[in-house]
């Protein structure tokens, strides 16, 4: 089988990939550069545990082929915070206990980000239209939901 | 007033962070998928499709000549191994369509598909019993050749409640109704599928397995049977698990030993990872119950008798038929202090997927049916239905459907109050006098819950805290975080015993080899009652670390107390020794540091077999739903709007992960009322296997949530504590179909109010 090189930047990172033609991006991401926090729940596109941004975009990285991502930027929930602090939607989910099991979780701040990246002030109904790709079972959303505008107000910089 | 707010405790009762949560917002936290270990096979399972069928001939020759294909086993193969409950790892005698006749292990995922497709099996096919009435009868084919029963009934999950004497209660009886209700399978949606990675110690023999386990030492017992090995040498590692609900007992059993089989077959390290269509066909769901009710009441809303008949579908095997249909008979009167009760419950193997655990755990099925019996019942005899709900509700003195007499109840208070806070009585009779296509409903229900286990099994449990040098404690436990947010509350109920801060306290996963099991993390248990052997763990190292730091700091025992982490002398609370002066000079010097305690559930608990009649629960927790709905008559969509719900948790360890729990279970619960069913197709294989056809709530669906948290006066439970994780999703469906009725004038008695069953009465292929 002949593999596909695919040049893209991954957290920042220039990366340079062999990548078999139908390998999906998700496997790409957690199994030749070990970013296991992009997670797999359903393999079609339902669950949204996959959720990466690419250019700026979220989308569902179980449904994008790694072959496809030749000059593309992609950020992971491992590429938004630093090993010191959390990112502001980070530190909102867990003050919110925006989270149980976490298995949903990096899908919805990668979702939440791609939302407040382009809308700083989202309405509560914006809010539940950017997760409503992410199923999540354990919170049933409400405490997600009010993660999302704190973190808003938090990166509009007010308290 | 009970709501929360009123009690007074240093670390619990407050929404302190979960102990987890940074690990996992950041991505960082581990779960079982996530592993890699060098050298390491993958694996997978190759199901028949078929609902019921036998192996004729199965030729595994092709697949085992492939290059990097390590091993291809069959059921031949592995005669001895019994996994719980009749469940088979593989199977020649196919019982259902998720069932598994071989599996692989091979260097690649791809390998693994290419050796799936190279087994060549030859079937007979059996016929199908898709439903309880068609294997529920003398003569029809049998489900396991070893049920002594000629009509696939499983015995053990036969029950009887048996109070007073119903038919006097309906000669009593000004109306007696009866009616029919059933209910549908529910698939637990936990988004992160069974994962499995295991490895064995060439040297020893001990084999480790990183699983998603909710019960590890349950999924010990499956690994060790399927390599016959002495538990001992089993390791169960449980990783952060993304969701369980009950869900992952039996699968991940499955999951975990097949890995460790094909790890000692092939003497290389094994993962083992369902798909989402994997696990919908393998993992058990919410058994369906059809319940035949019938009620007796008199002119002035006084029920005299309650009868349920309860035929549940087993599914293929018998799983946990026999728990489930015990709590279900034990609460087949709900939160009424009914004289006359008889309930018979019977479970029935079919060629469907199995029945389990799952949040609820029978009580969702007896609310739907009750709650609208009452409510059917008191429109019968011209009553407003929160009238009789609050003529009949248990209180304090009166007795519960199991006869048990009932104190701190304060059930009657959390009605009036949810009544009140959405002006119920008002809409409710307002609400049925509309017209035109969009109409309104409100619906309530009235529940009560036994809390943990009661007789079920001992709710015994043992925890450990071990203090270090440096001050830095470590908590240890036999019942297991399963997202609920189990580590962060036990952190607070073990700071809270011991008089430290939250924050010294760690809490990882439970690893099989550094505990003994304290029973399953079940029955919601884990607050009310697994948590009160941390509890004592916590006050009797504090007398320990105590006595230490006298000795230490040359006073009587007697002269010293502790208070968030300090020692101090009581006579001079200026003089004082941190945890870490007094742990850093008892290391090493014969004090001890660490504390290992069990905890036995009261003794007086009892249930008799014959009429279900006892003291059968230490304590029960009580609630209120109400759901407020519009439907669209001219689709049968039902919008749920807004869900109010009222529970009583006894003592609120952490307001923030209940607020979590309520709001979590009531989405579930939503979507049991709403649009959550499996479906099979004519040969009686699931069609509903991935989300894009088992439809889950997101976030666009949700409803207004007004989460009311009631403490009451109790001596039971860790600190008072009482069950939430159940209590919360158990009767939302019921509410739901109780305000479609008040929207619209029809009974939905087949859940979920799907658009199909409010527009038509019956389901459509």
């Amino acid at each position: 089988m002949e593999l596909v090189k695919v040049h893209m930047t991954v957290n920042g990172e220039p990366v340079e990939l062999d990548v078999k033609p139908y390998a999906r991006l998700l496997d790409v991401l957690r199994e030749d550069l070990a970013l296991t926090g992009t997670k797999e729940g359903c393999g079609v596109g339902e669950c949204g545990a996959c959720t990466v941004l690419v250019d700026g975009e979220n989308v569902n990285s179980c449904l994008v082929l790694a072959s496809s991502m030749e000059g593309k930027s992609i950020v992971t929930v491992e590429g938004i915070s630093s090993d010191e602090s959390l990112h502001p939607i980070q530190q909102a989910f867990l003050d919110h206990h925006a989270l149980q099991c976490g298995f949903c979780t990096p899908g919805l701040v990668m979702s939440v980000k791609a939302l407040l990246d382009k809308d700083p002030a989202p309405s509560r109904e914006a809010i539940k239209t950017a997760i409503s790709g992410n199923l999540c079972r354990c919170t049933g959303y409400q405490q997600v939901i009010e993660a999302a505008e704190d973190a808003a107000r938090a990166m509009r910089g007010e308290e | 007033m009970s709501l929360y707010g009123s009690k007074k405790f240093e670390v619990i009762n407050k929404s302190v962070p979960r102990i987890d949560g940074e690990d996992k917002v950041t991505g960082r936290a581990i779960y079982a998928a996530d592993i890699v270990i060098p050298r390491m096979l993958y694996s997978g399972v190759l199901r028949s499709g078929r609902a019921h069928a036998r192996v004729v001939k199965i030729d595994t020759s092709k697949a085992k000549a492939i290059r990097g294909v390590h091993a291809v086993v069959t059921a031949d193969d592995m005669p001895k191994p019994d996994a719980w409950s009749g469940y088979a790892y593989l199977t020649n005698h196919i019982r259902h369509a998720g069932d598994c006749v071989a599996m692989v292990a091979a260097e690649s995922r791809e390998l693994v598909d290419d050796a799936l497709d190279a087994i060549e099996v030859e079937y007979e096919d059996l016929p199908v019993m898709s439903s309880v009435e068609q294997a529920f009868a003398e003569g029809a084919p049998k489900i396991h050749d070893e049920n002594d029963q000629a009509d696939n009934r499983y015995m053990p999950s036969c029950f009887k409640l048996r109070k007073g004497n119903v038919e006097d209660g309906f000669a009593e009886a000004d109306v007696v109704l009866e009616r029919e209700y059933s209910t549908q399978h529910q698939e637990h949606g936990y988004i992160e599928p069974e994962a499995a990675v295991a490895v064995q110690n060439p040297a020893d023999g001990q084999m480790t397995v990183y699983a998603s386990a909710q019960n590890p030492f349950f999924t010990r017992r499956y690994v060790a049977d399927i390599i016959q090995a002495p538990m001992n040498e089993v390791r169960i590692f449980q990783q952060n698990i993304g969701g369980s609900f009950g869900g992952k007992e039996e699968s991940i059993g499955l999951v975990a030993a097949r890995a460790a089989y094909l790890c000692k077959v092939t003497k290389r390290p094994v993962k083992m990872v369902f798909t989402r269509e994997e696990l919908m066909m393998e993992s058990v769901k919410r058994h369906p119950y059809t319940l035949k009710c019938k009620i007796g009441i008199k002119k002035d809303g006084t029920i005299t008798a309650l009868q349920n008949d309860i035929y549940v579908d087993a599914g293929a095997y018998n799983n946990q038929a026999q728990y489930v249909n015990w709590k279900a008979c034990a609460h087949s009167s709900g939160a009424y202090s009914i004289p006359n009760v008889k309930t018979d419950i019977t479970g029935v193997y079919t060629n469907n997927i199995m029945g389990g655990a799952f949040r609820g755990f029978g009580n969702p099925q007896v609310l739907f049916a009750l709650e609208q019996l009452i409510e059917e019942a008191a429109e019968a005899i011209g009553m407003e239905p929160l009238d009789v709900r609050r003529r009949n509700c248990v209180e304090d003195g009166k007795t519960n459907g199991v006869g048990q007499v009932l104190e701190h109840v304060i059930l009657k208070e959390i009605i009036d109050y949810s009544a009140e806070k959405t002006d119920y009585v008002k809409k409710h009779e307002a609400y049925k006098h509309q017209t035109g296509i969009k109409r309104k409903g409100i619906g309530m229900v009235s529940m009560m819950r036994g809390c943990g286990t009661g007789c079920e099994t001992p709710d015994a449990s043992g925890a450990m805290i071990t203090v270090m040098e440096d001050g830095s404690i470590l908590i240890n436990s036999g019942l297991a975080e399963n997202g609920q947010g189990l580590k962060t509350a036990y952190a607070q109920i073990a700071a809270e015993a011991l008089s430290v801060p939250y924050e010294s306290i760690r809490f990882f996963g439970t690893d099989t080899h550094s505990i003994p099991d304290s029973g399953m993390t079940v029955a919601s248990r884990g607050t009310t009652m697994g948590a009160q052997s941390m509890r004592k763990a916590g006050l009797e190292l504090r007398e320990i670390l105590l006595e230490n730091a006298a000795e230490i700091m040359g006073v009587e025992k007697d002269a010293v107390d502790l208070k968030n982490g300090i020692f101090f002398l009581k006579a001079d609370p200026s003089v004082t020794r941190t945890m870490k002066d007094i742990c850093g000079i008892s290391i090493w010097s014969g004090h001890q540091m660490g504390h290992y305690s069990w905890y036995k559930p009261p003794k007086d608990l009892y249930s008799d077999h014959a009429t279900g009649q006892g003291k059968v629960w230490p304590q029960y927790a009580y609630g209120v739903i109400i759901a407020e709905v519009e439907v669209d008559t001219e689709t049968g969509y039902v919008d749920v709007k807004k869900l109010t719900c009222s529970h009583d948790l006894g003592t609120v360890i952490n307001p923030a992960l209940a607020v979590g729990q309520i709001c979590g279970g009531a989405l579930q619960g939503m979507g049991y009322g709403t649009t959550e069913d499996i479906k099979y197709d004519k040969k009686g294989v699931m069609k509903t296997i991935n989300f894009d056809k088992y439809i889950i709530p997101t976030a666009m669906d949700i409803p207004e949530f007004d989460v009311n948290l009631f403490e009451c006066d109790t001596d039971q439970g860790t600190f008072g504590a009482k069950s939430i994780g159940e209590p919360s999703l158990d009767g939302i469906a019921a509410a739901i179909a109780n305000a479609v009725y008040n929207a619209t004038g029809k009974r939905v008695r087949h859940n979920p109010c799907s658009m199909e069953q409010v527009l038509l009465g019956k389901e459509l292929d």
